[in-house]
């Protein structure tokens, strides 16, 4: 058996990476079609919020970062619903607000120490089986619910006035995205950590819908693709000794770049 | 709706219904008391200059919008409290998918007519039903539907927006200026299914134009706006002068454009 497989914390290391390369470019896909890419990184700063006080008052962090992101997610979508401001004026607002946050209560609960870090980078080392068991259990309703709302999903991305007309509930089809796109993240913390974890919702979405024709293969090459970065990554962090996080992120915006170097080739011959 | 009288096809029932309709947002009233009705089986296009309210009016007509004062109905219901909505056929001016390299096929976006409401098994259903096949004959993409939607010209894309309605055998088609940024050849074919739609599977159509010229050759009925409704009747009663008080342009210029168009 290769050392690599040898070691607990890297077959933990491998369970979450690929339950969370899985995860968020499902919910990537109707994210960044919708225009929504920046929810990731506005819902990761509400996480930080939330681990924030869940060290400050010695609560399961990710409980508290789940609390805080729902109700985030609630308040944005409440915002885009009633027009209360432009979008992507409410995704920065959000971000904003809940960073200042994050800053006090940190500063309160003793400052900066391994414990924080460890979410803001992840950690593979501290992955242990509570934190898998609760990605898992939150894969199982990610697909669940893209596979049993598809059409609505579907519709809504590709319209929101088009999907209203087919009778589409638009606003509750996004809000339960936005609060399982803040579930996510905050169980991703550990693995990819709260500040990589947005690049995993966006950058294998990137690729596949450069590649896929049909929305059923775009999501399903996102996911493969999210996957694989995990996995590549994880065992160039493991034999390099770098953060996975970093190996994992980069390691998806390579095949990225690998994708329009491609096409750019391509066009260039049939030209 | 003298139209429909002359044509004895008023007994088919009144599809929409604008009464006192007046939308509007910061104290400025978008459309301001617009009153007519639309009847099954005509033909009505929405004239007006930019930023007269002709979109609000078809998102007032969609319930996308609700009015400040006054009501629309929707085949007798509030349009915004509407729910049967296989009824409605909507053809916006521009998707948000088409600029976001939405993945989805041809077929796919026609299928997505078809919806009626949850279910989960939908997602595993990868057939496409014959209804679907037959809608992307009749305007002509049926050799498109591999192709993805984002990757097809303006008028392409606006074919397929209609075939997805009528999967869904609509009774009324409500199209935001289906002509634009589509090519002489392209709007022909538009308003050629437009024709066949109307006359042969007795769909109402309400749409809205810059078009004057082809609004005179193929709308039974003209509504005028300018946030008021300035004129309502028959597209042959307008007169020149009506048409340019609408768009404050000089007689001549309008009456050019329709002596060219008419030819």
């Amino acid at each position: 058996m290769p050392e690599i497989f040898q070691y607990d914390f890297m077959i933990r290391a491998f369970v979450g990476g690929v339950l969370v390369g899985a995860l968020a470019p499902a919910l990537g896909v109707f994210l960044v079609l919708r225009r929504l890419a920046l929810i990731a990184d506005s819902l990761s700063h509400v996480a930080l919020t939330g681990v924030a006080f869940g060290l400050l008052t010695k609560t399961f962090p990710p409980i508290a970062g789940l609390l805080a992101t729902s109700t985030a997610a609630v308040a944005i979508e409440t915002v885009r619903l009633k027009r209360l401001m432009p979008g992507d004026v409410a995704l920065a607002v959000v971000l904003y607000s809940a960073l200042a946050v994050a800053v006090v209560v940190i500063g309160l609960a003793g400052g900066f120490n391994v414990d924080l870090f460890s979410y803001l980078f992840g950690s593979i080392l501290t992955v242990n089986n509570t934190d898998l068991w609760l990605l898992a259990a939150l894969a199982a309703v990610v697909i669940t619910f893209v596979v049993s709302f598809y059409p609505e999903l579907a519709q809504s991305s590709f319209d929101t006035d088009l999907a209203r007309v087919s009778g589409v509930r638009v606003f509750g089809v996004n809000l339960v995205l936005a609060i399982l796109t803040g579930a996510t993240i905050t169980l991703s913390m550990r693995v990819v950590g709260v500040l990589l974890v947005g690049a995993l919702i966006v950058v294998p979405v990137m690729v596949s819908l450069r590649v896929a024709t049909g929305l059923r293969p775009a999501i399903g090459l996102a996911v493969a693709i999210g996957i694989g970065s995990s996995l590549f990554g994880l065992t160039i962090a493991f034999y390099a000794n770098v953060a996975a996080g970093g190996a994992i992120v980069l390691t998806s915006v390579g095949i990225l770049v690998l994708t329009m170097a491609t096409e750019y080739v391509v066009g260039k011959v049939r030209a | 709706m003298t139209v429909n009288e002359r044509n004895g096809s008023s007994a088919n029932g009144v599809n929409l219904e604008f009464r006192n309709a007046t939308y509007g947002y910061e104290a400025i009233d978008v459309v301001q008391d617009i009153s007519f009705t639309v009847e099954q089986g005509d033909f009505v296009a929405l004239l007006g200059p930019n930023g007269s309210g002709k979109t609000t009016l078809v998102r007032l007509a969609l319930g996308l919008v609700n009015p400040t004062r006054g009501e629309v109905l929707l085949f007798g219901a509030q349009a915004h409290r509407f729910r049967d909505w296989h009824q409605v056929g909507y053809v916006p001016q521009t998707v948000e998918g088409i600029h976001t390299q939405f993945p989805a096929t041809v077929e796919e976006i026609v299928s997505h007519g078809l919806y009626k409401g949850f279910d989960p098994t939908r997602f595993w259903k990868l057939g496409i039903p014959e209804s679907v096949r037959i809608s992307m004959e009749a305007v002509g993409v049926a050799n498109l539907r591999k192709r993805r939607i984002s990757a097809l010209s303006t008028g392409q894309q606006q074919r397929v927006l209609i075939a997805r309605s009528l999967v869904r055998d609509p009774k009324i088609l409500l199209l935001d200026e289906p002509e634009a940024g589509v090519d002489a050849a392209g709007q022909e074919q538009l308003y050629s299914i437009l024709r066949r739609l109307n006359t042969e599977d007795g769909i109402t159509i309400l749409m809205v134009s810059h078009d004057i010229g082809a609004v005179m050759r193929e709308a039974k009925t003209v509504a005028c706006i300018n946030r008021t409704l300035v004129f309502h009747g028959p597209a042959h009663h307008i007169t020149q002068r009506e048409l340019s008080d609408l768009y404050g342009l000089p007689m001549d210029v309008l009456v050019h454009d329709l002596m060219h168009e008419h030819r």
